[in-house]
């Protein structure tokens, strides 16, 4: 087996972290093909950068087995490195040294040849270019972000790993974020990311969704939806604020959402909610049935883990 | 996979590379490594300059004739000895020394005068407490002369003949609670140890703790870098800095002491590669175990504290009793005073330093294992 060897290019079962008496990820299966962008999505602290840095072997596994490009994760990991690009979550790069000397220095890590061609072509990418001798600790935090992706890359690993790699990114930089990565993509790159923003899931191939250490679904954006069974309506009209509260109680009603002017009543037993929203179809209201979007399923998943 | 297998000397090259920016950045630290030593070379050269005057001395007169009094009172002449005390028993000099209220104690025996006409030579003895070598030795040095003057006034017409070229009195020192007599000379060769063990050991515990305190380590080790690139890329920078620190004290104990360097300083600078070396190793294990900095500060501390105490600087070793001899003996720093001080005040060469050197290489072999041992290449 290599770096490119089969068809699953993460591939663990049962793989858990426990940090002290607390289970931080409660055995996770997971699998993801080559070339594919796989979402990564969960409340905060449910788990997902342990499960990232275990797969990269930057924290050891106390249960579970898996391979990651194929090498064993808990006995190879000197193997897998050199071909993942990883991105912490919180920027890691060295503050005290300017743009050039910390791309730099990732490269002469990674042995990349031609290194001052791949550094050059790695700031004009990410367009680093009028921060090159800037220190990195001096950069705004959408420019920090850019620099950990160029570093992350600069390798060109068969396999990117990024933890929440647009937090705190403006929209345009996040859309060129996500172009670059179906670019990749297309070239036979896998990556994992992990995210809070549903637009992005959405631009992903597969998801997997963890609440508190579970893997709660997995599958494509349709997928999800449709095995979660949610059903949605949304109510628009005049003065809706005022039925936010008594819409609550009313059974078969899960999750009431003010959208802009209207709102989303969501619930997963569809009878139920019909009958409770049936009043609320009479003007000046209108009542009608939509389709439930990703954000209303992950609450409802989550809703469930909880209970 | 770790250890010495797959050693990349690209990576550790790029390791270098990287601790010399931070350290250009780090302009503070920086100057502290160099301001240090300058700093305390000066403060303790203050204390080998110093010439205190006007040092307590009791006299133990068992004569009270002409010659005695004329003895005494050219001490006084010479500034150094302050008369606190007429003393009649020995008891009552050695409860004063003990006691630290006098420096001194001069004896004159019996006769004294007497002896001293008929070209006897008497005794005198003159009992120092030692303690502080440096408050004292300029007043041994005055007393000889201020005998020799007294006497030659006196002895003038037919006892003329009695000016013995070493002096018409037999002074005796007895150098009281200090058996290796340490001089001035010897406190700024070993300060070289000191500095370095002080400097290098924070500056290097603070390595790894700060690399994990900012949250580098983590894109440090999701890099393909082994322990031992990573560790001996941090201390290969700071060897370097050990020199420079060394070569100035080197320089200050020239220009400003006048130290004079009695065997080879090639020789010195290349036997101190394994006792900076070995500091270093000491340094990088505590921030292999430290989780913040401050403990790494706090551990460099416990260990800077007995090396300065129990390896022979600030105390003669022979003095100190069994229990901190064998702790001594344990620590670099006592060997390698004994490095510097044969090579620069005694001329040692290679083979009379060999006893001393094993065990700095003994240290630096531990203290490297344990680093290296104790770095995690994971998170956890
Ligand atoms: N090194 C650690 N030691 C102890 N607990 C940790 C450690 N790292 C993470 N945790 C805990 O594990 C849980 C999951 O954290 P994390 O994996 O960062 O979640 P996420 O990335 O999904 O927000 C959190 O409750 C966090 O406090
Ligand atoms: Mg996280």
């Amino acid at each position: 087996m290599n770096a490119d060897g089969g068809h699953a290019v993460i591939d663990v079962t049962g793989l858990t972290k426990i940090f002290g008496r607390k289970t931080v990820v409660d055995h996770i299966d997971m699998r993801v093909n080559r070339g594919e962008i796989y979402g990564f999505l969960g409340p905060n602290g449910s788990g997902k950068t342990t499960f990232i840095r275990m797969l990269c072997g930057l924290l050891r596994p106390d249960d579970g087995h898996g391979t990651c490009l194929g090498f064993d994760v808990r006995e190879q990991a000197e193997l897998i490195k050199p071909h993942v690009g990883y991105m912490s979550q919180k920027f890691s790069l060295y503050e005290d040294m300017t743009v050039r000397e910390n791309l730099d220095f990732i490269a002469r890590m990674y042995a990349v040849a031609d290194r001052a061609a791949g550094v050059a072509r790695s700031i004009e990418r990410m367009n680093l270019g009028r921060f090159r001798d800037q220190l990195a600790g001096t950069l705004s935090g959408g420019w920090k972000q850019r620099l950990a992706l160029a570093a992350c890359m600069i390798h060109q690993p068969s396999l990117l790993l990024l933890d929440e790699p647009t937090a705190g990114v403006d929209p345009m930089a996040r859309r060129d974020f996500w172009d670059e990565v179906h670019k990749l993509a297309g070239e036979g790159i896998t990556a994992l990311i992990s995210t809070h923003y549903m637009d992005e899931a959405e631009r992903c191939h597969r998801l997997a969704y963890i609440a508190y250490g579970h893997l709660l679904a997995t599958g494509t954006v349709g997928e999800i939806v449709s095995q979660e069974g949610l059903c949605t309506y949304e109510i628009s009209g005049p003065d809706l604020y005022g039925f936010i509260d008594k819409l609550r109680g009313l059974p078969g009603v899960e999750q009431v959402v003010a959208f802009g002017v209207t709102l989303h009543v969501s619930g997963r037993d569809g009878d139920a909610l019909a009958a409770s929203l049936a009043p609320y179809g009479a003007a000046p209201l209108t009542l009608r049935r939509i389709p439930s979007n990703l954000e209303e399923v992950f609450i409802s998943l989550m809703r469930k883990a909880v209970s | 996979m770790s250890g010495f297998l797959g050693f990349s000397p690209a990576r550790f090259g790029a390791m270098v590379s990287k601790e010399f920016t931070q350290m250009r950045r780090d302009r503070v630290t920086f100057a502290m490594m160099v301001g240090i030593p300058l700093l305390q070379l000066i403060l303790f050269g203050f204390a080998i300059n110093s010439d205190p005057k006007q040092l307590p001395t009791a006299i133990l007169d068992n004569d009270r004739s002409v010659f005695s009094r004329d003895m005494a009172a050219a001490m006084k002449n010479s500034d150094y000895f302050k008369f606190t005390k007429e003393i009649s028993t020995e008891a009552e000099a050695d409860e004063l020394l003990r006691l630290g209220r006098i420096q001194f104690v001069l004896t004159i025996p019996q006769n004294f005068g007497r002896d001293l006409v008929r070209g006897v030579r008497p005794v005198a003895l003159l009992e120092a407490d030692a303690t502080d070598p440096a408050a004292t030795s300029n007043a041994v040095a005055a007393i000889r002369q201020a005998a020799t003057d007294a006497f030659n006034r006196d002895l003038t017409g037919p006892l003329l003949p009695l000016r013995a070229k070493d002096g018409p009195v037999d002074l005796r020192l007895h150098a009281r609670y200090n058996p290796e007599a340490v001089t001035q000379y010897n406190i700024v060769p070993g300060l070289m140890g000191v500095v370095l063990t002080m400097t290098l050991v924070i500056i290097t515990s603070l390595a790894i703790t700060r690399e994990r305190e900012r949250g580098t380590m983590e894109n440090l080790l999701i890099t393909p870098v082994r322990p031992t690139e990573v560790l001996l890329g941090k201390i290969l920078p700071y060897i370097v800095v050990g020199y420079i620190q060394m070569g100035l004290i080197v320089v200050a104990a020239r220009l400003l002491f006048a130290v004079p360097f009695v065997g080879s300083l090639p020789l010195l600078f290349l036997v101190s590669f394994p006792f900076i070396a070995a500091n270093l190793g000491v340094g990088i294990t505590f921030s292999t175990i430290a989780q913040n900095q401050l403990q790494a500060v706090q551990m460099s501390f416990f260990f800077f504290l007995p090396s300065i105490l129990l390896s022979g600087f600030m105390f003669p070793f022979q003095g100190m009793p069994q229990w901190a001899q064998w702790l001594g003996s344990a620590l670099p720093l006592t060997h390698y005073l004994r490095v510097v001080r044969g090579i620069v005040l005694k001329g040692n060469t290679f083979v009379d330093i060999v006893p001393h050197m094993w065990p700095i290489g003994l240290f630096l072999l531990v203290s490297v294992g344990v680093g290296i041992k104790r770095y995690r290449q994971t998170l956890d």
